[in-house]
């Protein structure tokens, strides 16, 4: 079943468009991250997707129309802001009572078990609470919901490593399975790229590039040239190319790594690296026109 | 993903329906309520405070009624009465004015405070809807503030009158005519009634009208809900050298009371009037006060909808 389906997805704010033309399928089970540099349209498409925002095209989560129905779809959907959204007043015990009376697929005892883990005291307002306990306290009540969907927006934010990593392992180990799915907007891309089984990239309100980590891995190879194999390197019609200390960096899509092997040096680009070649790119194309 | 969804395994679970669970709304509601009582700790602070003060000012003023009385004279009940009566009034309206404002102060912020500090994407992460959670903080001002206004009120009116009754006797004055005319049933009758009538229902379309604004204002709620009122009336009296505008909203705070308690000009609760609530209920007044709030807090669940973090 598709846990996400956008066709034309698009928003406007007054004279800025920040969301296009966005088709998007995401099926149950994965681990999808949204990248893009500021003001790419990550935070608007999650907001639509949560039902915050409305939009124009069609988009169904879980099969519901989230801006209509966003009260019955917030039962199998989860949604984390980013770590400041957790009312400053509030108290940890609080917070318990207050899900447990208002989420029919809350479980306290599961809440209670992740934050005995931590040293977050019951009594504890969230004002009262580091940055990273906050954000700790906000994935315990959000773990502890039988959702079908977690959406995450920027959620490790101004935490420090050690925070996001048990951020990361903790969503990993104790809720992910395949009848779930998260979808993660982050710039921290290598933090994440492990747990990630999908990665899309958008740029000025468009998806860029969706792919799978499985195929990223067998697609893409970057290639440092040996000067004298330049011409023949650049034969093979390389996706993009850039100059290092003087020497050429080709970027190939779906080229024979035994044929590039002949020509220097080849190694697979992580995803940020990818993300640096394919939007940066775009990016610097832009500003040449421009310019 | 848009070019890659065939790359994408259908998981397993993917058949699986959605179980149909649910909170009941009352349930649901509740816990929207106790929210925001955890939220805004004035809406039961503030009346138990000012009903201690009222408490401590009355148990004062009873030292020195035994000798009020009898200088009022032994035979004129009616004086006596009013002597006897006066802390009672004015223990109920101190703790009713304190209600008061905390009801208005927290109409403006209910709606406005979520936004302000970015918690409504919190809210609205969970399955409740933005009718629940605007009645929830509209039940508050409506409903829970008289409500608490009366029980403050009573606890604190009982004691005066057992403190009363005690100093009376204690002091040789034989007020029993007086009593005779004095009922504390009637008059808890009265306050309930006037609470609701007039505090809850009367003054439900300015509360509400404060709910919207918190609910649309992205700066200076508190300039959006008091300056767009005032300049009509001023517009009234320069374009027209009238102020029906102006009066009809004085009416609707303070003329209520006549109709309510049918003591115009004071909330006293003289428990030798009583209360016609066939005049108040037939009030066309009433009717179209409570048609506004409805508007307005359609509007408001409409605003709530729509609009984020300010």
């Amino acid at each position: 079943m598709t846990c996400i389906e956008a066709r034309g997805l698009g928003k406007s704010f007054r004279s800025t468009v920040a969301l296009s033309g966005v088709n998007l399928d995401v099926p149950e089970g994965r681990i999808v991250g949204l990248i893009g540099p500021n003001g790419a349209g990550k935070t608007t498409a999650l907001n639509a997707i949560a039902g915050l925002i409305s939009y124009e095209g069609r988009l169904r989560v879980l099969g519901r129309d989230p801006w209509r129905e966003r009260d019955e779809l917030m039962k199998d959907v989860c949604f984390i802001a980013d770590v400041a959204v957790l009312p400053r007043w509030l108290q940890v015990s609080e917070a318990l009572d207050y899900m447990e009376g208002v989420h029919p697929r809350f479980s306290r005892a599961k809440a209670e078990r992740f934050l005995a883990k931590t040293t977050i005291a019951r009594e504890r307002r969230v004002k009262q609470l580091s940055k990273g306990m906050v954000a700790q306290l906000h994935l315990a009540l959000v773990m502890a919901i039988d959702a079908r969907l977690l959406v995450l927006d920027e959620p490790t934010l101004g935490l420090d490593i050690l925070f996001r990593k048990q951020f990361y392992d903790a969503l990993l180990t104790d809720y992910f399975d395949r009848s779930r799915t998260i979808l993660v907007a982050t710039h921290q891309v290598a933090e994440i790229q492990n747990v990630l089984t999908d990665v899309l990239f958008l740029d000025r309100g468009q998806i860029v590039f969706a792919c799978s980590m499985d195929d990223v891995e067998s697609r893409f190879a970057e290639l440092t040239v040996n000067p004298e194999k330049a011409a023949a390197a650049k034969a093979l019609k390389p996706r993009h190319e850039r100059q290092v200390l003087g020497r050429s960096v080709l970027l190939f899509d779906g080229a024979d790594r035994q044929e590039l092997g002949a020509l220097g040096e080849v190694r697979t680009p992580s995803v940020e690296e990818l993300f640096v070649w394919l939007v940066g790119t775009r990016a610097g194309q832009a500003q040449g026109v421009a310019a | 993903m848009n070019s890659a969804s065939n790359v994408m395994n259908q998981s397993p679970a993917a058949a699986e329906v959605m179980g149909a669970a649910t909170v009941p709304w009352g349930r649901q509601m509740y816990w929207c309520v106790r929210r925001e009582l955890w939220e805004s700790r004035s809406i039961y602070i503030a009346p138990l405070a000012a009903g201690a003060l009222a408490l401590i000012a009355c148990l004062i003023s009873v030292a020195r009624l035994p000798e009020r009385v009898r200088a009022a004279g032994a035979l004129d009940y009616a004086q006596q009465l009013e002597i006897v009566e006066k802390p009672f009034d004015m223990a109920g309206l101190l703790i009713m004015g304190a209600t008061f404002l905390v009801a208005l102060f927290y109409s403006l912020d209910a709606l406005y405070g979520e936004r302000r500090d970015r918690s409504i994407l919190f809210w609205k992460s969970l399955p409740v809807s933005d009718t629940t959670a605007v009645l929830a903080k509209a039940s508050i001002p409506m409903l829970v503030l008289p409500l608490l206004t009366f029980a403050v009120s009573m606890f604190v009116q009982t004691i005066v009158l057992a403190a009363t009754r005690a100093a009376l006797s204690g002091g040789g004055v034989d007020a029993q005519a007086a009593w005779g005319h004095f009922s504390l049933w009637h008059a808890s009758w009265m306050l309930l009634y006037h609470l609701i009538a007039l505090h809850g229902l009367g003054y439900s379309p300015f509360y509400a009208w404060l709910l919207l604004v918190g609910a649309w204002a992205r700066r200076l709620p508190v300039l959006w809900a008091t300056l767009p009122p005032i300049a009509v009336a001023v517009f009234e009296k320069v374009a027209f050298n009238t102020s029906y505008f102006g009066e009809f909203l004085m009416g609707q705070l303070g003329g209520q009371t006549h109709h309510a308690t049918r003591v115009a000009g004071s909330m006293s609760m003289d428990s030798l009037s009583s209360p016609p609530p066939g005049e108040f209920l037939t009030n066309p007044g009433l009717w179209l006060g409570l048609l506004v709030t409805a508007a307005f807090l359609a509007l408001a669940i409409r605003l709530r909808h729509e609009r984020g973090p300010v």
